[in-house]
C-alpha cells in the first residue's frame, strides 16, 4: 500500500512537469473537440495524432494520447446532448436522455451532469485502477473466447429485456448490425464475404462509423426536420451562474447511479472484448432498472445522462488496465496506444511495471491530472457549446450534414463509405418512423467482429459443442443472466394480460 | 400510403433482404470444416436466418394487430412533411454527386448557397460569410490539422499554392 502511494505521488509529480502538463492541457482540449465532432472519436484523434507524438519522449507522448482519449470521452457527451448525434459510439447511450433534455431546453443541465458524472467515473476508476490492478488483471486473464461471447450475448439481451421496444424489431436491428459487421474479408479464413454487386468498396467492410453517422447524423436530422417541420429552430437555453449552481446541486439525484455505473464501467472496460460502449449501455440499463421512475428514461431523465457518461469514462480507464498489465488492448483506442508503445521501444506486459516504472506511473499520475483538467475545460466551455443550439435550423442542419459527410469520409477516405452512410441515413429514418429501434444495430456492428471471432474460436476449441458456453462457469452465468433478461418482457407481458383478464372478469 | 401498409411492406422488404443475405452467405461454406471450425459463411447465414424469423414474426404480429403501427390508418407521411424531408435528402444527394464532379470544396459552396439562401432565406451577407467560412474551416481542420485529404476532383491544381504554404 505504502509503496503504491510512493510510486503514485512520484507519478503525479512527473505528470505535473511543464512538458507533461502542457501535453495534458493540449490533449484534453483536442480530445474535447474531437470527441464533440460527430464521427470523430477518441480512436480517430489518437490514430491521426500518433505520428506527431514522436516529437516528444514516450512518457509525454502517451500522456498526450491518453489525455485525448480522456477528453474525447467528455467531449462525446457534448454532441450527444446538443446535436443528438453521438460524437463516438461510446456516447450512444448518452443520446437516449441527453437529446430529450436538450429538446426540453435543459441542455445546460445535461451537459453539467455529463461532465460531473464523467469526473466521478474517472476518479472512481483511476483509484480502482491504481489499487486493484494486479488481482483484476489475473481475473480478466481467465476470460477465454466462450466468456467473451457470452458477455456480448448478455449485452444484446439487455436491449431485448430492458430496451422497451418491439421485440421482433429489436432482434432484427441487432442481427442486421451483426450481419453488416461481417461484410468484407473474413477475419479467420481471409475470404471476401457479402461483397454486394462485386463493389470493391465492400472489401474493407462496413465501418461502424458509417452506420452510426448515417443513422444518428443524417437520419436524425431528417427525423427532426420532419417532426418539427423545420419550424422549431431554437431549444431555449437559459444559462446563468445561479442555474449552474443549481445544476451542481443535482449531483445528489444521480450520485448513486454514477457510482454504480463507474464501477461497472471500470470492470467491463477491463475486459478486452467489451469496452466503453457496452459499459455505458449496461450502466444505462441498470440506472433504469433501479430507478424509482423508470418510465421517465428516454424522455429526459438526468440519471440517464449521468449513468452512461460515468461508465464510459470509467471504462476508458479500465481498458488501459489490460493494455498496461497484460499487453492486451481493452479497446480500439488502446490498441493504437499499444502500437505506439511498441514503436517507442517499450515492451507491453507485466514487465513494464518493473522495467519502466516511470513510464507506467507517469501515465497513471497523468490520468488523475487529466481527469481534473478535462472537467474544468469542459465546464468552462459549456456556454459556448450550448450556443450551438441557438443557431437557426437552416444553418445548423447544413453544417451537421457537412460534418457528417466529411466525418464519414475521414476514417477510410473513400466516397463509397459516404454513399453508404447516406443510404443508411435514409433507411434508418424510414425504419425509425415504424418504431424499429436503431441503437442495437449500431452496437451490433461495433461488437460484431469480436462476437464472431470469439464464437468461432470457442466452437473450434469445443469441436462444435454449443454447450461450451453453458458449461464454463463465468460464461454460464452470463448466458443465464441473458436468458433471464430475454424472458423478462415475456413474463411481464403475460402477467399484465392475466391481471387485465382478471380485472375484466371481476 | 397508411402506416399500416408501410408496416407490412417494410416487414416484407426486410424478409426479402434477409433471404437475399442468406443466399449471398450460402455462396461461402456455411457448414462445419474439419479442423477449421465453422465456415466463413455460417455466422452471416444464421444471423440472416434470424432476421428472416424476426421479419416473419413482425408480419404475424401485423396480422393479429399486435403492434400500434399495424392498427394505425394514418398517412405514413403527409405531403408537406415529405417536401421538407426530400429537400434535405435531395440536397445531400446533390452534395455527394457534385463532390464526384467538381470536388468537395466547390460542392460545399454550392450546397451552402442553396441551403442558406434558398431554403433558409438568410441574408446575402450571412450566406457569403458561411459559404466561404465553413469550407475554409473544413479545410483547416481536416487537411491541415488532421492531414486527411478530401476529394477535390479536377479542382486539385487550384490547391497547389496552398499545399506549398502548408508543407514548406
Amino acid at each position: 500500500m505504502e509503496s503504491i502511494l510512493t510510486l503514485l505521488s512520484a507519478g503525479i509529480l512527473e505528470a505535473l512537469e511543464p512538458l507533461n502538463f502542457g501535453m495534458i492541457l493540449l490533449g484534453c482540449t483536442i480530445g474535447l473537440l474531437v470527441g464533440a465532432m460527430p464521427g470523430l472519436g477518441s480512436v480517430n484523434g489518437v490514430a491521426i495524432l500518433l505520428p506527431i507524438t514522436f516529437l516528444v519522449p514516450p512518457t509525454a507522448a502517451i500522456i498526450f494520447l491518453a489525455a485525448i482519449y480522456y477528453g474525447a470521452m467528455y467531449g462525446g457527451a457534448i454532441s450527444s446532448i446538443t446535436l443528438g448525434i453521438p460524437g463516438a459510439s461510446t456516447a450512444v447511450a448518452t443520446v437516449f436522455d441527453g437529446r430529450p433534455l436538450a429538446q426540453a431546453g435543459k441542455a445546460d443541465k445535461a451537459l453539467t451532469a455529463a461532465a460531473i458524472a464523467s469526473f466521478i467515473g474517472g476518479t472512481i476508476s483511476i483509484v480502482l485502477f491504481t489499487l486493484f490492478a494486479p488481482p483484476l488483471a489475473a481475473f480478466a486473464l481467465k476470460f477465454g473466447p466462450p466468456e467473451e461471447f457470452a458477455l456480448m450475448v448478455l449485452a444484446f439481451a439487455t436491449f431485448i429485456g430492458l430496451g422497451g421496444d418491439d421485440i421482433p424489431k429489436t432482434i432484427f436491428s441487432i442481427l442486421i448490425g451483426l450481419v453488416l459487421a461481417t461484410v468484407g474479408l473474413d477475419i479467420i479464413s481471409g475470404q471476401p464475404r457479402l461483397i454486394f454487386g462485386d463493389i470493391s468498396g465492400f472489401l474493407h467492410g462496413v465501418n461502424f462509423l458509417v452506420l452510426a453517422i448515417g443513422i444518428y447524423g443524417i437520419g436524425e436530422m431528417l427525423w427532426t426536420l420532419e417532426t418539427t417541420k423545420g419550424e422549431v429552430t431554437v431549444h431555449k437555453v437559459k444559462m446563468s451562474i445561479k442555474a449552474m449552481i443549481d445544476n451542481f446541486r443535482d449531483v445528489k439525484s444521480y450520485i448513486g447511479t454514477t457510482t454504480l455505473g463507474s464501477t461497472i464501467g471500470y470492470f467491463v472496460g477491463t475486459l478486452p472484448a467489451a469496452g466503453a460502449t457496452p459499459a455505458s449501455l449496461m450502466s444505462y440499463g441498470l440506472a433504469k432498472t433501479f430507478s424509482k421512475d423508470p418510465e421517465s428514461f428516454g424522455k429526459g431523465n438526468i440519471s440517464g445522462v449521468a449513468a452512461p457518461e460515468a461508465a464510459n469514462n470509467a471504462a476508458s480507464t479500465g481498458s488501459m488496465l489490460p493494455m498496461i498489465t497484460l499487453g492486451i488492448p481493452g479497446s480500439p483506442t488502446t490498441a493504437i496506444l499499444l502500437g505506439g508503445m511498441i514503436i517507442w521501444g517499450l515492451r507491453p506486459g507485466p514487465l513494464l511495471f518493473t522495467e519502466h516504472p516511470d513510464f507506467v506511473w507517469g501515465l497513471i499520475g497523468s490520468l488523475y491530472i487529466a481527469n481534473f483538467v478535462a472537467v474544468v475545460i469542459n465546464i468552462a466551455f459549456i456556454p459556448i457549446f450550448v450556443r450551438v443550439l441557438t443557431l437557426p435550423f437552416t444553418i445548423l442542419a447544413p453544417t451537421i450534414y457537412i460534418l457528417c459527410i466529411v466525418g464519414g469520409y475521414a476514417p477510410t477516405q473513400t466516397m463509397h463509405d459516404v454513399w453508404l452512410m447516406f443510404l443508411f441515413g435514409v433507411v434508418g429514418y424510414l425504419l425509425r418512423k415504424l418504431n424499429y429501434p436503431v441503437a442495437p444495430a449500431v452496437l451490433a456492428i461495433v461488437l460484431g467482429p469480436l462476437a464472431e471471432r470469439s464464437l468461432r474460436q470457442s466452437l473450434l476449441a469445443s469441436q462444435g459443442d454449443m454447450f461450451t458456453f453453458v458449461e464454463r462457469p463465468i460464461s454460464g452465468v452470463c448466458i443465464f443472466l441473458a436468458l433471464v433478461l430475454v424472458s423478462y418482457p415475456l413474463i411481464k407481458n403475460f402477467r399484465a394480460r392475466r391481471s387485465a383478464k382478471a380485472a375484466s372478469q371481476s | 400510403m397508411t402506416v399500416r401498409t408501410a408496416e407490412l411492406l417494410t416487414a416484407i422488404i426486410c424478409a426479402l433482404c434477409s433471404i437475399g443475405l442468406m443466399l449471398k452467405a450460402n455462396e461461402l461454406n456455411i457448414g462445419w470444416i474439419d479442423g477449421r471450425g465453422p465456415g466463413s459463411g455460417a455466422w452471416p447465414f444464421w444471423l440472416s436466418a434470424g432476421m428472416l424469423f424476426a421479419s416473419l414474426l413482425t408480419m404475424f404480429r401485423w396480422f393479429i394487430g399486435a403492434t400500434p403501427e399495424s392498427r394505425s390508418t394514418e398517412l405514413f407521411i403527409t405531403r408537406d412533411r415529405l417536401m421538407i424531408v426530400s429537400i434535405s435528402a435531395g440536397s445531400i444527394l446533390f452534395l455527394l454527386v457534385a463532390t464526384h464532379l467538381v470536388g468537395i470544396y466547390v460542392a460545399l459552396v454550392l450546397f451552402l448557397l442553396f441551403y442558406l439562401r434558398f431554403v433558409g432565406r438568410h441574408t446575402w451577407l450571412l450566406t457569403t460569410i458561411l459559404m466561404i467560412g465553413i469550407p475554409v474551416f473544413v479545410f483547416c481542420l481536416f487537411e491541415w490539422a488532421l492531414k486527411i485529404p478530401l476529394p477535390k476532383s479536377f479542382t486539385e491544381p487550384m490547391f497547389y499554392p496552398i499545399y506549398d504554404l502548408m508543407y514548406s
